[in-house]
C-alpha cells in the first residue's frame, strides 16, 4: 500500500529526517511516535506530498508519488492535518462536500453518488446535525470530526492523520479511534497516524514506528515497542509499562521524579482495634495484592479493615454493602481494602519481625469451624458455615511483581503448615485441613527502601514471612479453640 | 434580488442629473433627442464603466481574500492598485505604446504592473512570516503603496504641468471617459471573471488552507498563479480606465459573505453584481451630492470602506482571541 524508501528530508539543506524506510500493508493501522522534533510531522508531510524528499522515494499502490496528478493522489489518500483556525466560515455540509473535489472533472456536476458519499461520511462521524452550521460555530473537537467526514467523503484507500485526538474529549478520542478501526476492518482502509499519546497508539495500532532525531529506532508491534528501557531512551523520562487491564496491549505510565511524602514505615502501632474491626491506617498508600471483599486485586491503598461481622451476616451484594458501610464510617471506599470475619477480631494475632533490609508485620484472625482439606473438597458439596482465616502480611520494603506472588504462596503454605501443626481436622473427611473455603490474604508493601526481587521460602524475606505467618496462625487457631471450648 | 438592485441602480444613475431622463425615453427615443444624446453618449457609458470597474474590483477582492484567507485583502490594501497606477503613469509619462496593442497598451501595462506588484508583496510578506498572517500581508501592502506613491509623485513632479490632470485621475473617477474606455475594460473584465468563475471550487478548498487544498487534490501552485494573475488583471485594467478606487473589493465580498455565505460559487457572481451596483451608486452620489462640483468616486468608496476595514480588523482580532482561548 505505502512504501517509503530511504527518504531524507530537510529544510534549507539541514536534514530533519534521515534515511527513513518503512512499508505499510493494506488494512494496517500504523502509529508514528517520537518526542518533539523527532521528525514525525516531516515524515508525514513527505508522504502526503507537501514536502519533497532530497533522497529516496514514496510509493503509493506501487506508484511513485511524484508521478501522480493531484486529483489522482487525493482519490488514493486523504489527510487530516492538525486544526488551525479558519478565516471564512463555510457550512459543515460545504466543507464535507469538498471531499468530493478529486472525484470531479473539469465541468462534471454533483451526482447522486457524491451526495450519498457526503451524507454517509457525515453520518459516520456524527456531524449530520451540524450540516447547516458554519465551522466557526463549532468546538475544536466538532471541527475535527467535520474534517474527518471530509476525508471519508474523499473515499481514500490511505488516511494520514496528525495527532487526530488533539482537542478531543476522552469520549470523542475513543469514538474517533473506534471509528477508524471500524473503517479499517470493514472497508480495508489503511491508516498512518501521528500520536502524541503513546498509550492510545498502543491500544489502537497494529504497529508502531518510533522516530528519534530523524531516524527510525523502532518498527514493531506495540508489545515489542513499549518496553521500559527503550521508551526511557526515546522520551528521556522514567516510565513503567504494564498490561492494559482488559486488552492484550501494553500501557505506559510516567514515573514522577519526586515520590510524594516522606519515607513511610508501617509500625505495630498503626494497627488499631476499632468498633468496625481491625484497622490499619497508614499515611502513604501501600501497594497491595489481595483477595479481599472490597478493592481486591492489585492497587494502592492506605486503609485496610478486617471487618467484624455478626455470624448471621448475609448480603446479596457484598461490594455494595461494604461500600455503604465504609461511607457510614466516613472512610473512603476507594482507598480501603476490606476483608470480613465473624470470629472475634479482638483475638487477632499481630506479629512483628525484623530482618536484614526490612521488616514485616503479620496479622491473622482465624476461625476453623469450617476447616477443609483442599485436596478432598472435590469429593462432596458442603455448606459454608462461619469460620475463615484472614492473613495480612505488611512489608516495609520494595517488592517486585514476582516477589508479591511468591510472598502470597509462601504465606499460604505457612498457613497450611499451621493447620497441620495444630492438627486441624476437616470434619467431613477426617483428614488434616489446609484452610477454610473463604480464607483471604493480603500482601502489602511500602515499595520503599530495600528491594526484594524474590520472596520464595529460602530468601531472607520469604523465610521470615513463612515463620511469622506460621506462628501467628498457630496462635490464632489456639485462641479460637480456647474461646470455642468455653 | 441582486440583479434587481443592479437594474434599479443603473436606472437611477442614468436618469438623475442636471438633465433629467424620462422613463418613456426607453421606448421613444425620437421625442427626446437631447436627452437621448445625454443618455447614450454621456450617462450610459459612464454608468457601464462604473459598473464594470465595480464588478472587476469586487471579484478581484473576493479572489484575493479567498486565496490568501485574508478578509482585509483587496487590490487597494495589497498595493496592487498602486502598482497598476505606476504602470499607467509610466505609460503616459514616457508615452509608451506597444506595437499591435495600440490603445490597449495602457491596460496591459497596468495589469502587468499590478501582477508584478502582487508577487512582490507576497514574496516580501513570506520573507517576514511564512504563515502569511493577515497583518503582515496588509503591512507589506502599505509598504508597497507608500513606495510606489513616492515613485509616482516623483514622476509627476518631473513632468510639471502636463500631468497635473493625472493627480485627479489618481483619485479615481469614471467621468468623461466615454465608450472607448468601456470597450477597453470589457475584454479584461470578461477574461478575469471567466478564470475566477472556473476556480470557485478551488477557492473554497483553499479557504481551508493551502495544504488542505493540496490534500483535496487541488493543483495549488498553478491555480494560485492563475487566480493571482486574473485578480491582478482585473484590478490593473480597472485602474487603467478609472484610476485608484479603493475598498470596493473589501466592502462587497464582505457584505455578500454576510448575506449569502462564504461559498465562492455564489460569492463570486454575487460580488460581481453587487460590486457593479455599489460603484454605480457611489458614482451617482459623487456627481450629485455637491452638484455641480463632482467628488472623486474614490472619496465615496473610502468613506464606506475605511470604517469597514477597521471593523473587520477589530472583529478578526477579537475572533482570533476567542478561538485561541477555546
Amino acid at each position: 500500500m505505502l512504501h517509503v524508501e530511504g527518504i531524507t528530508v530537510g529544510y534549507g539543506g539541514k536534514p530533519v529526517v534521515r534515511d527513513v524506510s518503512f512499508d505499510v500493508a493494506k488494512g494496517e493501522i500504523i502509529g508514528l511516535l517520537g518526542p518533539n522534533g523527532s521528525g514525525k510531522t516531516t515524515v508525514m508531510k513527505t508522504i502526503s506530498g507537501i514536502l519533497s524528499p532530497e533522497n529516496g522515494l514514496v510509493m503509493i499502490d506501487g506508484k511513485d508519488l511524484r508521478t501522480l496528478k493531484p486529483k489522482e493522489l487525493a482519490r488514493k489518500m486523504a489527510v487530516l492535518p492538525q486544526l488551525h483556525p479558519v478565516t471564512f466560515s463555510q457550512t459543515v455540509k460545504e466543507v464535507v462536500s469538498l471531499g468530493r473535489y478529486p472525484h470531479h472533472g473539469w465541468m462534471s456536476s454533483w451526482s447522486a453518488e457524491d451526495e450519498q458519499a457526503v451524507l454517509e461520511a457525515m453520518d459516520m462521524t456524527g456531524v449530520t446535525d451540524f450540516g447547516e452550521l458554519t465551522l466557526d460555530e463549532l468546538s475544536g473537537g466538532e471541527q475535527q470530526r467535520v474534517y474527518l467526514a471530509q476525508a471519508f467523503a474523499q473515499k481514500p484507500d490511505l488516511l494520514l492523520l496528525d495527532e487526530p485526538t488533539n482537542h478531543l474529549d476522552l469520549k470523542y478520542q475513543k469514538q474517533l479511534l473506534d471509528l477508524l478501526r471500524k473503517r479499517v476492518v470493514e472497508s480495508g482502509l489503511t491508516v498512518v497516524s501521528i500520536f502524541h499519546d503513546v498509550n492510545l497508539a498502543a491500544l489502537y495500532c497494529d504497529r508502531l514506528i518510533v522516530l528519534k532525531n530523524g531516524e527510525i529506532i523502532e518498527n514493531a508491534q506495540p508489545h515489542a515497542v513499549l518496553r521500559e528501557g527503550s521508551m526511557e531512551r526515546v522520551y528521556e523520562a522514567s516510565v513503567s509499562t504494564q498490561p492494559h487491564p482488559q486488552m492484550p496491549k501494553p500501557q505506559l505510565s510516567l514515573l514522577p521524579e519526586e515520590k510524594s511524602g516522606g519515607a513511610g514505615t508501617v509500625e505495630l502501632s498503626d494497627f488499631k482495634f476499632t468498633e468496625a474491626g481491625l484497622m490499619l491506617h497508614v499515611d502513604k498508600p501501600l501497594r497491595s495484592v489481595s483477595s479481599a471483599v472490597l478493592n481486591a486485586g492489585v492497587g494502592w491503598y492506605s486503609r485496610f479493615l478486617n471487618r467484624q461481622v455478626p455470624a448471621d451476616y448475609a448480603t446479596e451484594d457484598s461490594i455494595g454493602e461494604n461500600t455503604e458501610f465504609l461511607e457510614s464510617m466516613h472512610m473512603s471506599p476507594t482507598d480501603t481494602v476490606v476483608m470480613m470475619t465473624a470470629v472475634d477480631v479482638s483475638d487477632a494475632v499481630i506479629r512483628h519481625c525484623e530482618f536484614e533490609g526490612g521488616s514485616l508485620i503479620v496479622a491473622v484472625t482465624a476461625g476453623i469451624g469450617n476447616a477443609t482439606d483442599v485436596s478432598q473438597t472435590h469429593l462432596m458439596q458442603r455448606s459454608q458455615k462461619i469460620g475463615t482465616v484472614n492473613t495480612w502480611v505488611v512489608i516495609n520494603g520494595h517488592l517486585t511483581e514476582e516477589a508479591f506472588l511468591q510472598a502470597m504462596m509462601t504465606a499460604t503454605e505457612a498457613k497450611a503448615k499451621a493447620f497441620q501443626a495444630e492438627n486441624v481436622i476437616d470434619p467431613f473427611t477426617g483428614t488434616i485441613a489446609t484452610g477454610t473455603p473463604t480464607d483471604s490474604i493480603l500482601i502489602a508493601a511500602t515499595q520503599e527502601a530495600s528491594r526484594f526481587n524474590y520472596a520464595g521460602p529460602v530468601t531472607v524475606i520469604g523465610s521470615r514471612i513463612g515463620k511469622t505467618v506460621f506462628e501467628a496462625t498457630t496462635e490464632a487457631i489456639r485462641r479460637y479453640r480456647k474461646k470455642a471450648s468455653r | 434580488m441582486s440583479l434587481g438592485a443592479l437594474l434599479v441602480s443603473v436606472w437611477f444613475a442614468v436618469s438623475v442629473g442636471t438633465v433629467k431622463i424620462p422613463f418613456e425615453l426607453l421606448w421613444n427615443t425620437s421625442t427626446f433627442p437631447m436627452e437621448a444624446a445625454v443618455l447614450f453618449e454621456i450617462r450610459l457609458p459612464r454608468v457601464l464603466l462604473a459598473g464594470l470597474v465595480g464588478a472587476s474590483l469586487a471579484i478581484a477582492g473576493a479572489a484575493f481574500q479567498g486565496l490568501l484567507k485574508n478578509p482585509l485583502a483587496d487590490p487597494y490594501t495589497l498595493g496592487v492598485s498602486s502598482g497598476a497606477s505606476v504602470g499607467a503613469v509610466a505609460v503616459l509619462f514616457f508615452g509608451i505604446s506597444i506595437p499591435f496593442f495600440g490603445m490597449f497598451t495602457l491596460p496591459i501595462v497596468s495589469a502587468t504592473a499590478a501582477f508584478l506588484t502582487m508577487l512582490a508583496v507576497l514574496m516580501f510578506s513570506r520573507m517576514i512570516d511564512r504563515s502569511l498572517k493577515m497583518e503582515t500581508l496588509i503591512l507589506a501592502g502599505i509598504v508597497m503603496t507608500s513606495f510606489l506613491g513616492s515613485v509616482m509623485s516623483l514622476m509627476i513632479a518631473l513632468t510639471g504641468e502636463e500631468l497635473r490632470s493625472i493627480i485627479g485621475w489618481l483619485l479615481g473617477s469614471v467621468s468623461m471617459r466615454g465608450w472607448p474606455y468601456v470597450w477597453l475594460l470589457l475584454p479584461f473584465f470578461l477574461g478575469g471573471l471567466l478564470v475566477i468563475l472556473m476556480n470557485t471550487r478551488e477557492l473554497n478548498a483553499m479557504m481551508l488552507g493551502e495544504e488542505k487544498a493540496k490534500h483535496l487534490g487541488v493543483n495549488v501552485n498553478s491555480r494560485k498563479l492563475w487566480l493571482l494573475f486574473s485578480g491582478s488583471v482585473l484590478a490593473g485594467a480597472s485602474v487603467a480606465v478609472s484610476g485608484t478606487i479603493g475598498f470596493v473589493g473589501l466592502v462587497v465580498p464582505h457584505m455578500v459573505r454576510r448575506l449569502w455565505g462564504a461559498d465562492h460559487r455564489h460569492l463570486v457572481p454575487l460580488s460581481a453584481i453587487n460590486g457593479a451596483s455599489l460603484l454605480v451608486l457611489c458614482d451617482l452620489v459623487a456627481r450629485t451630492i455637491i452638484s455641480p462640483t463632482e467628488l472623486p468616486i474614490g472619496v465615496i468608496t473610502a468613506f464606506i470602506g475605511a470604517p469597514l476595514f477597521g471593523f473587520i480588523l477589530w472583529q478578526q482580532r477579537k475572533g482570533g482571541r476567542a478561538h485561541a482561548s477555546r
